[in-house]
């Protein structure tokens, strides 16, 4: 990597710095080097409408619409979740009242695997990381109140995506709300499950026919709808570098891309209907870079890749969360700082969609009290700083921009090197990914160890007093509300009608149609999740990890 | 109980390696309890065993407790390193140790590490786990453990 | 109860034990390996070598299938490489077999090579024995599969299997001299990833420029992660466990195995007492410490410690 920034003065006159630091050889907490100081030598023969264009132009690399902030601020979307839908229901309400603008779902254990809160396998675990759904009735409670015309909604949830959003559309169908008039996201990536969240079920050629009909589904039907949150945020959170994490999430988009295509759609169809999903890790200016070079990026490969006509196509629109692996359990409320900055990262690289965490999330789900304070770090940033008064303010930085250029090359080796293999799953199955991101995690513990990164009060500034900070308990009476009210369900409802919308779902899972329509003819029957999962399980069998250490 | 952290100064005593030439290893078995699949933590952790000189034996994923003890007691190994992020662990790891107990192998030392509260970190030691590693334990602190409370 | 008397009435942990005290070189493992010699000879003994990435483990948890449904026991012997820098080692062949973890009849054992080259541990052949007293009607012993790893399994089993995977090309010329001879069945594995055909002629051709053999190694395609072949393979395997029974074939294996297996200790344990004597407080450490530069003649020294051992 050429570096052509120079020492700074001190280094280059072997004078000893002032008090404190002069890092040897600096580099990002991904090991990009970074020089002592950059100047216009180092953008050489940049050309801004090349490299930038301006906002809402193409690349997109200052943001993807023309006003940015100035017309309207990122969404502030707090995931949130736990314990049953009634509970959930509150928090949901707890929040909008304090300005939040969009609701994020997070599903527990059982509902993200595709088990029922009474399933064996879901002992100790219903209502622990997220809200229990097991069938539409738990979806009605979870939005009681809430008029799903007039808000959008994300949903964390991959391998069961389906059946959620078949879920969510019946729900808003009893509040009177046809299915264009939904907005949200379903975060449905399913690539990245087997590369690093490890949520799969179901092996990758059926999961990729499901999320090619929930595509299809939207671009047909639901035209506010993002059917995929393409996602990096948990490769970055399973070890993984800036740079890998950027390219391998691009590398998913690429490959749904080729699915869409492949199953008949045009580009310009479903393109402008994808959204990306980032982490913003606590090296401030590499997050910042990584951003832009993401928005660069997609648009070339959109345009000139894809042929896709249409703008909308070419920009990268995505949502970004605070690194939840940058936080401590030690001195946790130094992480209000951490999210702090985190979040400005993503604000000043132009994120569209942003959740904070909360200081206490090492140690449980958060209380209402961390929550509150994360959601108003994002009012303050919009509110108090100024950053939003004009649109991407570090454009034209002799760092930034080198830094940018510098990501993108990184990702775009990366690229290559996927497709010399054959691709996004034939690297799956190889264990490309997944080995780069063991190494790429094994290395930066080691880097700790030896100090060669500092965590405060990790491994530098230890003392402290260790405050004793509330967290939220989820109790086993959840799991047991949980167990009774679907097993009370399963009593209650038209067994015949079940039994039959099971027979059709499975003759459709044979199938090539779309299973949508009749996954929503299932849930409105009240058929339940574990149930739907079971039949298809049944049809598509169920995925082996090559195991890569 | 304060959860363990690093060393800050830069004289950290190196982890005493078994001899890469002997005979004896000591044998962990690693894994994931319940359904919760992030893996970072107990990957790293494993491969640091190994450059420790340990014989680790990955169990993956999606354990129960009934897999775990049926493979501790088919490798016969020393400890069993329980990772678990998902809140389940206080119906899944004393079930380990009453199987433990079942199979008349209750001297194999557990130890587990995730997101696990100081109280019910607490409650689990006096069931019988020998160590919780909240997060930010070093890796030089498990190594440590597993030499010494492990050692044959 | 001796652990050898437990091992004997189906105590898994007293096996598992046993099986410690071998990969320790303990001696207390070659007194009960001694005592329960009289309950081995009985089971079919397959080894399973192979590259590293042509799916080993798979293609074993596919075979347990097979084999528990027709009701046979199994032991499972799954070798990996120690670093030999550290001497530890990750072991990730059990986690491919774990859908059988809780079957009785199936029994697994990860063991690191622990330093020991050529594809087995030292400790594999007394693992084999205690897991043949201990019942099982089938052991099947999956190989490291790097270096010359690949031959020593041949002196091991009864029957060998050598796994491929389609690659590029040259999958069968980059197979080391010796491996073609000794394997009795040959499998392609990732037959559905394409080119399976192509390698499956390229291994017929190598096999007939040498002379024709007594048993024809059948070569099988199979798909492990997808439970593709594991029927046709079994079906192979017993076929080479009748021809071996019938033509004497069985008995001239187990004569050079036990051949093998005294040679591998009588080289381990010349290997120890060589090391002793030259690290030790002995005078032949005393002169190489006095030599720093090994000016001493190896040949003149290695006639005397072999003279020395007792």
């Amino acid at each position: 990597m050429a570096l052509r920034s120079k020492p700074s003065r001190e280094e280059s006159e072997s004078r000893p710095g002032r008090a404190g630091h002069a890092p040897k050889a600096a580099s990002t907490i991904s090991g990009v080097p970074v020089g002592a100081l950059y100047t216009p030598e180092d953008l050489g023969a940049f050309r801004y409408d090349e490299k930038l264009g301006d906002p809402g132009e193409f690349p997109y690399t200052r943001g993807i619409y023309p006003s940015m902030y100035r017309g309207q601020l990122w969404t502030m979307r707090q995931f949130a979740g736990y314990g049953t839908a009634e509970e959930t229901n509150r928090r949901y309400k707890f929040l909008l009242s304090q300005g939040q603008t969009g609701l994020s779902v997070a599903f527990d254990m059982p509902t993200l695997m595709g088990y029922d809160s009474d399933a064996p396998a879901s002992e100790g675990e219903v209502g622990r990381c997220g809200v229990a759904i097991d069938s539409l009735q738990d979806m009605e409670d979870l939005f009681a109140g809430i008029r799903l015309d007039q808000i959008t909604t994300s949903m964390t949830i991959n391998s069961p995506a389906a059946i959620l959003w078949a879920m969510y559309i019946a729900v808003a169908e009893k509040q009177g709300v046809k299915p264009a008039q939904l907005g949200g996201t379903l975060q449905n990536d399913i690539l990245k499950e087997y590369i690093a969240q490890k949520e799969y079920i179901f092996p990758p050629e059926p999961s990729m026919r499901l999320v090619v009909d929930t595509i299809v589904f939207a671009s047909r039907h639901m035209p506010r709808w993002h059917p995929v949150s393409i996602s990096g945020y948990h490769i970055r959170e399973a070890g993984s570098t800036a740079v890998q994490e950027l390219a391998f999430t691009l590398a998913d988009g690429m490959a749904y891309v080729d699915a869409a295509i492949k199953a008949g759609l045009d580009v310009d169809e479903f393109a402008p209907r994808l959204s990306f999903f980032f982490n913003a890790h606590i090296d401030f200016f590499e997050e910042i870079a990584k951003y832009r070079a993401a928005r660069r990026l997609w648009a070339h490969i959109m345009r000139d890749r894809y042929h896709a006509k249409n703008p909308r196509s070419w920009m990268c629109r995505f949502h970004t969360q605070t690194a939840g692996c940058s936080l401590t359990g030690q001195q946790v409320e130094n992480n209000i700082s951490r999210t702090a900055f985190e979040a400005l990262s993503a604000v000043l690289g132009g994120t569209n969609s942003l959740h904070t965490n909360s200081m206490d999330e090492v140690l449980a789900l958060p209380t209402e009290k961390a929550a509150q304070v994360a959601l108003r770090t994002q009012q303050i940033i919009a509110h108090e700083t100024g950053v939003t008064n004009t649109i991407d303010p570090l454009a034209g930085s002799y760092f930034v921009e080198s830094l940018t250029d510098e990501i993108e090359r990184g990702a775009l080796d990366y690229f290559k090197r996927i497709d010399e293999q054959g691709g996004v799953l034939a690297c799956i199955e190889n264990g490309f990914f997944q080995r780069e991101i063991a190494d790429a995690a094994f290395r930066y513990e080691r880097e700790l160890e030896a100090q060669e990164r500092i965590v405060v009060g990790v491994n530098a500034y230890q003392e402290g007093a260790r405050a004793e900070v509330p967290t939220l308990k989820i109790g086993f009476e959840t799991e047991r509300a949980q167990a009774k009210k679907v097993r009370a369900l399963r009593e209650r409802r038209d067994g015949t009608s079940v039994r039959n919308r099971l027979t059709a779902l499975q003759a459709a899972a044979r199938g090539q149609d779309n299973l949508m329509p009749v996954l929503i003819d299932c849930v409105k029957a009240y058929v339940t999740e574990g149930e739907i999962m079971a039949t298809l399980k049944e049809v598509f069998g169920v995925y082996r990890e090559p195991t890569i250490l | 109980m304060s959860t363990a952290s690093r060393p800050s100064s830069k004289e950290a005593k190196p982890a005493p390696r078994s001899d890469p030439a002997s005979q004896k290893k000591i044998r962990v078995l690693t894994l994931k309890l319940g359904l919760d699949g992030h893996d970072r933590g107990v990957k790293v952790v494993s491969r640091a065993l190994r450059d420790a000189g340990v014989e680790v034996i990955y169990a993956g994923l999606r354990q129960t407790p009934e897999m775990a003890v049926e493979a501790a007691i088919q490798e016969d190994v020393d400890g069993i390193g329980i990772s678990i992020l998902s809140g389940a662990h206080m119906t899944l790891i004393p079930r380990v140790l009453e199987l433990l107990k079942e199979r008349a192998a209750g001297d194999i030392v557990v130890f587990a590490g995730g997101i696990i509260p100081d109280d019910e970190a607490a409650e689990l030691k006096t069931l019988g786990v020998a160590e919780i590693f909240g997060p930010g334990t070093s890796l030089a602190t498990i190594v440590d453990f597993v030499n010494g409370r492990l050692r044959k | 109860m001796s652990l050898a008397a437990s091992l004997l009435q189906g105590d898994v942990r007293a096996l598992a034990k046993a099986i410690s005290l071998a990969e320790d070189r303990d001696p207390e493992a070659t007194q009960i390996v001694t005592e329960l010699q009289p309950q081995t000879g009985r089971a079919h003994l397959v080894g399973i070598t192979g590259p590293p990435g042509s799916g080993k483990s798979s293609l074993v948890d596919l075979l347990l299938q097979v084999i528990r449904q027709r009701g046979k026991t199994v032991g499972v012997v799954a070798v990996d490489p120690s670093s030999p820098f550290t001497g530890g080692a990750v072991l990730g062949d059990r986690i491919r077999m774990q859908r059988h973890t809780l079957d009785k009849g199936v029994f697994i054992r990860s063991m690191g090579a622990r330093g020991h080259l050529g594809g087995l541990a030292a400790a594999t052949r007394e693992v084999i024995h205690l897991l043949d007293a201990y019942g099982r009607d089938v052991i099947i012993v999956e190989t490291v599969g790097v270096g010359q790893s690949e031959l020593e399994i041949g002196t091991v089993c009864d029957t060998t299997i050598l796994v491929l995977v389609p690659e590029s090309g040259d999958a069968v010329q980059s197979i080391k001299a010796g491996i073609m001879e000794i394997a009795d069945i040959f499998v392609v594995n990732k037959a559905d990833l394409g080119g399976a055909e192509k390698t499956r002629r390229l291994i017929q051709d190598a096999m007939a420029l040498g002379a024709a053999p007594a048993w024809p190694p059948p070569i099988l395609l199979t798909a492990a992660v997808k439970d593709q072949g594991g029927v046709e393979l079994w079906q192979a395997i017993e076929r080479h466990w009748e021809y071996l029974s019938q033509s004497g074939g069985l008995q001239d294996r187990r004569l050079q195995r036990l051949k093998q297996e005294v040679l591998a200790l009588v080289s381990e344990q010349a290997r120890d007492d060589a090391l002793r004597a030259m690290e030790g407080d002995t005078p032949v450490a005393r002169r190489l410490r006095q030599n720093p530069n090994g000016k001493l003649n190896p040949y003149a020294l290695a006639a005397e410690l072999m003279g020395r051992a007792s």
